[in-house]
Order: structure tokens, then C-alpha cells, then sequence
């Protein structure tokens, strides 16, 4: 039997956080973290299939990102949790409660992804983890207006497609409003997609 | 027993044996006796004994013993070996089993090492069905039954299976991957006497394809179909057919895409089935307010024989004295994915008094737990799972509960416990209490953390395990470890088989005292621990009496990896390289050692170097 293995890769992510700081690395407290035998920083543990396709705690099949994605996939990662610990198996999620999943599309973009707005507290969080999952597309920051760094030039609006079959600019209702007003609806019918401007 | 020299230019089997018996009887002249008497060779004889005989033994360790007592015994425990079972796929090549054991009817097999199911393994690593699927294909076209564990298993390697095996009859995948929906539907569809296909926490791809459907019409020979892992919705209605049409169906578990309302009307289908997996056991989005509920509780009465239940994947607690009629007589049941309080557990455990395999979530509490431990006196195997795995200083489970186990269930053999604290005291308890225990597996979710109550690493209560439960094959550690605990293993865990270490220990010392001090080892799996190469010098003893040595994270280096290959032939020595790893760095982020017949693997991808 098998149970979430606990990557709750957003929950943990509650922005401005120093990861280095909070990364768990072998040893008591207090010792400090880089140890005398150079290159092994024990305990901090690389991830393998976290740095290849971010499973947010489901077992969908997920197309397998490229590796240009890998890269950048790698940032979001929790670094407050060691890979693998718990023991637990990551086939399913044990005991949630719910979940609501809505697919993702990125015009220009050959596969759609998966995520479930459950694990997600905030816009600014599912904005962050978009943009890794898409991250050879810039997507804009609505919210706050910030510019992200540009990697081609072109970039995109986070939209949705609410119960009414229209088209919404994400951040438009408070992020309760939204989680709960999309999940409605027979299946998984409603995608967040991103149209290009410009 | 005499040597087979005169026997050597007939390969055995039974039809042989019966003509050589006419033939061989003019040719030895030997034994005494009127000729017409002398109807067979004697020694003939005793293989024809031996092989009745050894039709009987079914213990494969009974087997290896006698295959092992002379050449004659070992061919013919060859002959007679109906089920193969090979614990690690690389450890023989199927050419060589497929050449030595010629009348197999039903293989088992085991491919990757457990803790590729934390993520500690990259994906692709190998552990392929393809080659045996092959190998077999030609070796055994009789062959019925097939059990694979953490393999990497394709459509095609499933079409294989139905397509050319005619009599297959029994598929259970665990902890599988690599193959979908599609699949599953050609296997079904072709494999025309299936009895059992158990997909047991394998990773399915959704193809989006009805594979529920594919089974072909007609009365089938099902008795257990499992697939409470797939992720995919099923076409609910084929699946009410097809369980119509399978009298002999004792085992079901559904999936989540399966609602309560459905659960019913398969049940009133199916009252025969002694293990139900009842899916979602919550209504679908659909159904109405104001429509009329089944009356389930009088579909679980109607089960009479039904003593497994599972499943509850997305459990609507209100629902749950339904299975009130069903609780007496249940020896296994499996809330490991029901979110449910202690009060909501009482009414329900009060009623299995012969509940013998419990799994849970500690969303139960200790309070839970001392409710099964009032009841549940025959209890032998427990498992508490986390709802929320992360560490932290609280959790809803402690020492308490495992206290009130150990006084309530005194024939416990096998516990699996996921909790943030322990005590010492509470282990030692255990020891004594439950002194049938053969498996104890405790995580204590903070790494490092010492006994609360008095400040004292775990060392005294893992010691006090090995110590008091004389039987104990499995054991898994966790908590603040000195190398003291590992000195405790290696003095008194003489029969250990399996150990999982992570996070402990103070220095080599702690592995070389489990290496030098246990026999009976034989898969040991490390993880973030200080052991370094002179450690690992002191298992070179016993590696070949050994399925595996896992270590990662630790203080290996590569030269002191590559010491042990040099030093030992026979074993594979894997290092296993992850993304940020340089391919010539000497530090050794996971190795992964077995023996094996074979010589290094082709099949090995670019991320891992055998030394």
C-alpha cells in the first residue's frame, strides 16, 4: 500500500523563502552544513524523477518534459523535504480529501499538463509553478505586474475557462472564488490556457 | 547412489525414462534375478522414486537443498520444478534458467530494489520484462502463470504474454510499470482462459482505452481481477457485464472511478466474493439529492463470504456502517486510504474480533489505535500509514499507541509504523509483549530524532527488538542511532534477512558490526548514512550470500567500490550516477550491489557505471 509521499512541492513554497537556509542536510542541528569531505553534502538529496516531470501528487501519466525543462524544473523543487522520506509510495494520495484538477494548455506548446488546484494557496503560487512546467514560455505576471525574464520574447497571458464556457484573465476573482467555481462541472472540463499576445 | 555415466547419453524426461526402462534392462545385465524380472534398471528406478517424489516439494529452499545432493537429484529437481522464482532479474540470464529448469509452469520474478520506489532510483534503469517474456515464449509455451515485482513491464510484453501463451491463465503485476491501458486490452481480449489479473500498485498509463470491454464475451473464468491502482475511468457498465458473466469471481477491487451506487449493483451481482476493494465508496458528482440510496447494508449482508475488504479510496464516512454486517467475520481490512477519525473507526473495529490484517491511516490516532488493540486479539500483521508524510514535532500517533498494541495484540508478527515520536520504552514493550514478531518496521518520520522523554537515542529499543523476538527475519530502523544499536543487530539478529537503515549511525563500525555479525543477511539497503569504504571491506565475506547491498548517500568512493569488483567476480557493482553528478567523480552517490551469473548487465543505461 502506498501513500502520498509528501512532495508538496507549493505548499512549502510561500514565496521569499531562503532555501539554502532551510535545506536539511545529514547531521544534528547546528552543525554545520558543509561537510569535511568536500563534494557529499549528505542528506541534501538531487531528485531524479522530481527534476524530470513535477508529479504533484498524483500518478497521471504526465508527458515527459524535455530537457530544457529539467533545468528549471529543478528550482521549485521543495527543499524543505529530502527525497524519498518518508518512505512512503507516491502512487496515490492517501486520504485527501479532494482534489480538483483542471488540464493546462500553452498555445504553442505540444502536451498539456495536469494540476490540481488543491495544492495551491494562492495565484502566485500556481503562476510560479505554471511557469516552471512551461518554462520556455514567459508568462506574465498579472498580479503584480512584474516582468519575468524574458527567454523568447513572447509573452503570455494567464486565462481560464470558467463554468460558463468563457474565457477570464487569471486573478480577476479572489483565488478561492476561482478554485471553487472551476472544479464544478462533470470531468475535468475546465483548462487554464494561456494565449500568446503580442 | 551410483554416478550417471551410463544414463548420460539420454536426456531425461519421464516418456524417456519409461521406454529406456524396456531398453536398458538387456544392456546393464546388472541386479540379480530371474530376467523376466528384471524389468528395470535400477538406478532408473530410483529417478523414477525421486521424481514422484520430488513432485511434492514445493519449498524452493527445500528444492535448492536438493538439487544440491548429487547430479542425479539435481537434474531431476530440475525436471520436477514447476514454479521458478528468481529474486533479482539480473542475477541469471533467462537463458540459463529457461536451460536448466525445463517444465516450468509459472515464473516469479523481481526486478528493481525497493527503494526505487522513494524516487531513489532514476527512471529507466533497467529491469526489463521483455527478455524472460521472450525467452520464455520459447522455453515454456505451457506456461500459466506469471508474477512480476518492480519491473518494467510493456504492451507488447503484455500481448506477448496473451498471444503466445495459449493456457495463460494468472497475471499479478506489483509495484509495476511501463505499460497501459491498451495494454490491457489486448491481453484481455486474447487471453481466453485468464483466471487472475491482479494489478497491485503499479503505475497504469491512461491510454484512454476501454480495456474493461475487451474481455470477450461469454462466460469467463475469472476469479480475481484487481486493478484498484489504475488511475483511469472504466466503462462501469462492460464491468456490471462482465462480472455477470464470471461466476467463479471471488476477488474484486475497483478502482476510484467506481462510486458507492456502482459498488452496489456489482455486489448484488456478486455475493459470492470473499475480497472486495469497494473503489470510491462515495456517491458520483451526479447522482441526485433526492434520489432513493441502495440499501447497502443489505448488499454487505448478503456477502456471506467475504472476509477482505479494502479500498475506501475516497470514503464518505457516513457511509461506513454499511459494512457493519460484514465486520464480524473480516480477517484483513485496509483503510490505508480512508481519512477517518478514531470515532468514526470504534463502531467498526468493536466488531472484528477476528481481524488478523489491519492497514490504517494514523489519521485514527492512538486513541484508534487502543480501540484495536480492545478488539482485535488475534491481530498478526498492522500497518499505520501517514496522511500528511513530512516531519514534523507532532503527530497524531505515538508511542501510546504502539504501547496499547503491544499489550492488546500479543500475536503480532508483522508491524509497520509511520509516526513523529517514539520512546524507547514503548519499543522495549513491544519486544516482550509481542514475542512472535517477524517483521518490525518503524519510521520515525524526523530524522534523527532521540527518545523524547528521556533525551536517549533509539539504540536501546532496536536492541531490546533483536534481543526479545527471537523469530524477527525483517527489521527497519529509524530515529537517532548510535553505532551501539548496530552492535545490538549484530549480536542478536541472527536470523535478520532484510535491513533498512536511514539516517543513522555514528561510523563504519555500525556496518561492519551488521556484516560480520549477521548471517542470515541478505538485502540491506542504506540511505544517508556515514558508512565509507572500510565498511564496506567488511561485508567482502558474505556479498555473495546476498540478493543485494543498497547504499545511497553515504561516504563511498569509487576506488573503494571498485576494490570490491575486483575483489568479487561474481557480484555486479552499479554505480548509480544522479543528474547533477559528474560521470569521474569519486564520491558515489548510490551503489547498488548483487550477485549474478551473468557479468554486467547491456541493458544498463548511461547513468549508471558497473564497475
Amino acid at each position: 500500500m502506498s501513500s502520498e509521499n509528501g512532495k508538496r512541492l507549493l505548499e512549502t513554497d510561500a514565496g521569499g523563502l531562503n532555501f539554502e537556509a532551510t535545506e536539511l542536510t545529514l547531521g544534528l542541528p547546528g552543525e554545520p552544513r558543509v561537510t569535511s569531505d568536500g563534494g557529499a553534502k549528505l542528506g541534501s538529496k538531487r531528485g531524479f524523477s522530481e527534476t524530470v516531470d513535477l508529479k504533484l501528487g498524483d500518478n497521471n501519466q504526465e508527458v515527459k518534459l524535455g530537457h530544457s525543462l529539467q533545468e528549471a524544473a529543478k528550482s521549485p523543487v521543495s527543499k524543505t523535504q529530502v527525497v524519498g522520506w518518508p518512505p512512503v509510495r507516491g502512487f496515490a494520495r492517501r486520504g485527501k480529501k479532494s482534489c480538483k484538477y483542471v488540464k493546462v494548455a500553452v498555445d504553442g506548446a505540444p502536451y498539456l499538463r495536469k494540476v490540481d488546484l488543491e495544492i495551491y494557496n494562492s495565484y502566485q503560487q500556481l503562476l510560479t509553478s505554471l511557469e516552471d512546467m512551461f518554462s520556455c514560455f514567459t508568462i506574465r505576471n498579472y498580479l503584480n505586474e512584474k516582468k519575468i525574464d524574458q527567454v523568447n520574447g513572447i509573452e503570455y497571458m494567464p486565462t481560464y475557462e470558467d463554468k460558463d464556457g468563457d474565457w477570464m484573465l487569471v486573478g480577476d476573482v479572489p483565488w478561492q472564488l476561482m478554485k471553487s467555481s472551476e472544479a464544478v462541472g462533470l470531468g475535468l472540463k475546465t483548462a487554464p490556457k494561456y494565449s500568446s499576445t503580442n | 547412489m551410483s554416478e550417471d555415466d551410463e544414463r548420460q547419453q539420454s536426456p531425461p524426461s519421464d516418456l524417456e525414462f519409461v521406454s529406456n526402462k524396456a531398453r536398458n534392462c538387456n544392456a546393464t545385465g546388472s541386479g540379480s534375478g530371474h530376467p523376466e524380472f528384471q524389468s528395470t534398471y535400477p538406478d532408473q528406478v530410483l529417478e523414477n522414486v525421486l521424481e514422484n517424489v520430488l513432485h511434492f516439494l514445493t519449498s524452493r529452499r527445500d528444492r535448492n537443498a536438493a538439487s544440491l545432493v548429487c547430479k542425479s537429484w539435481y537434474r531431476v529437481e530440475a525436471l520436477t520444478r514447476s514454479e521458478l522464482f528468481i529474486g533479482n532479474c539480473y542475477a541469471v540470464s533467462p537463458g540459463r534458467a529457461t536451460a536448466r529448469f525445463t517444465r516450468v509452469k509459472a515464473l516469479h520474478l523481481k526486478g528493481k530494489p525497493r527503494f526505487a520506489d522513494f524516487n531513489l532510483m532514476p527512471p529507466d534503469w533497467g529491469a526489463h520484462f521483455n527478455p524472460w517474456a521472450l525467452a520464455m515464449a520459447k522455453a515454456y509455451p505451457w506456461l500459466e502463470k506469471v508474477h512480476l515485482k518492480r519491473m518494467s513491464v510493456t504492451d507488447d510484453d503484455l500481448a506477448t504474454l496473451a498471444e503466445l501463451f495459449l493456457g495463460f491463465k494468472e497475471l499479478v503485476l506489483v509495484c509495476c510499470d511501463g505499460f497501459g491501458t491498451s495494454g490491457l486490452a489486448i491481453f484481455v481480449s486474447k487471453c481466453r482462459q485468464l483466471k487472475v489479473l491482479d494489478l497491485i500498485e503499479s503505475e497504469v498509463s491512461d491510454d484512454e482505452t476501454d480495456w474493461i470491454s475487451c474481455f470477450p464475451e461469454g462466460e469467463s473464468n475469472l476469479e480475481s481481477l484487481i486493478f484498484d491502482c489504475v488511475e483511469c475511468h472504466i466503462n462501469f457498465e462492460a464491468l456490471d457485464r462482465l462480472v455477470a458473466r464470471s461466476p467463479s469471481l471471488k476477488k474484486l477491487k475497483l478502482n476510484r472511478y467506481v462510486s458507492i451506487g456502482q459498488l452496489y449493483r456489482l455486489m448484488v451481482r456478486a455475493p459470492q466474493l470473499t475480497h472486495l476493494g469497494t473503489g470510491s465508496f462515495s456517491p458520483s458528482d451526479i447522482a441526485g439529492q433526492g434520489d432513493q440510496e441502495p440499501d447497502y447494508v443489505a448488499a454487505f449482508a448478503a456477502c456471506r463470504s467475504l472476509v477482505c475488504l479494502s479500498g475506501f479510496r475516497e470514503i464518505i464516512p457516513d457511509y461506513l456502517p454499511a459494512i457493519y454486517p460484514v465486520c464480524a467475520n473480516l480477517t484483513s481490512l485496509n483503510f490505508s486510504y480512508a481519512n477517518i477519525t478514531a470515532d468514526q473507526l470504534k463502531p467498526i473495529i468493536s466488531k472484528c474480533h477476528k481481524l488478523q490484517t489491519f492497514w490504517v491511516l494514523d489519521s485514527i490516532c492512538d486513541e484508534g489505535l487502543q480501540a484495536v488493540a480492545a478488539t482485535c486479539k488475534d491481530l498478526r500483521e498492522l500497518r499505520v500509514f501517514p496522511v500528511d508524510p513530512r516531519e514534523d514535532n507532532d503527530g497524531p500517533v505515538s508511542e501510546v499507541g504502539l504501547q496499547a498494541i503491544s499489550e492488546g495484540c500479543r500475536k503480532l508478527q508483522s508491524i509497520l509504523y509511520f509516526c513523529q515520536r517514539m520512546t524507547n520504552a514503548a519499543v522495549i514493550a513491544m519486544s516482550k509483549n509481542c514475542p512472535d514478531l517477524v517483521v518490525f518496521r518503524l519510521c520515525i518520520m524526523g530524522r534523527h530524532r532521540p527518545d523524547p522523554v528521556t533525551g536517549e537515542p533509539m539504540d536501546d529499543g532496536f536492541g531490546a527488538i533483536v534481543m526479545n523476538c527471537k523469530k524477527l527475519t525483517r527489521l527497519a530502523v529509524s530515529g537517532l542511532l548510535t553505532d551501539k544499536a548496530f552492535d545490538y543487530i549484530g549480536r542478536h539478529g541472527k536470523l535478520v534477512r532484510t535491513l533498512s537503515v536511514a539516517f543513522a549511525g555514528d561510523s563504519d563500525m555500525a556496518l561492519k558490526y551488521v556484516l560480520e555479525g549477521c548471517p542470515q543477511l541478505q538485502k540491506l539497503e542504506i540511505r544517508d548514512s556515514p558508512f565509507g569504504d572500510a565498511a564496506l571491506r567488511s561485508g567482502l565475506h558474505h556479498y555473495y550470500n546476498m540478493r543485494f547491498l543498497w547504499m545511497s548517500s553515504c561516504r563511498l568512493t569509487r576506488h573503494g567500490c571498485q576494490e570490491i569488483a575486483r575483489a568479487m567476480p561474481r557480484l555486479v557493482v552499479e554505480v548509480i550516477r544522479s543528474a547533477d553528478e559528474e560521470e569521474m567523480d569519486d564520491v558515489v552517490g548510490t551503489l547498488y550491489m548483487y550477485r549474478s551469473l551473468e557479468g554486467p548487465r547491456t541493458d544498463a543505461p548511461k547513468f549508471v557505471t558497473i564497475l
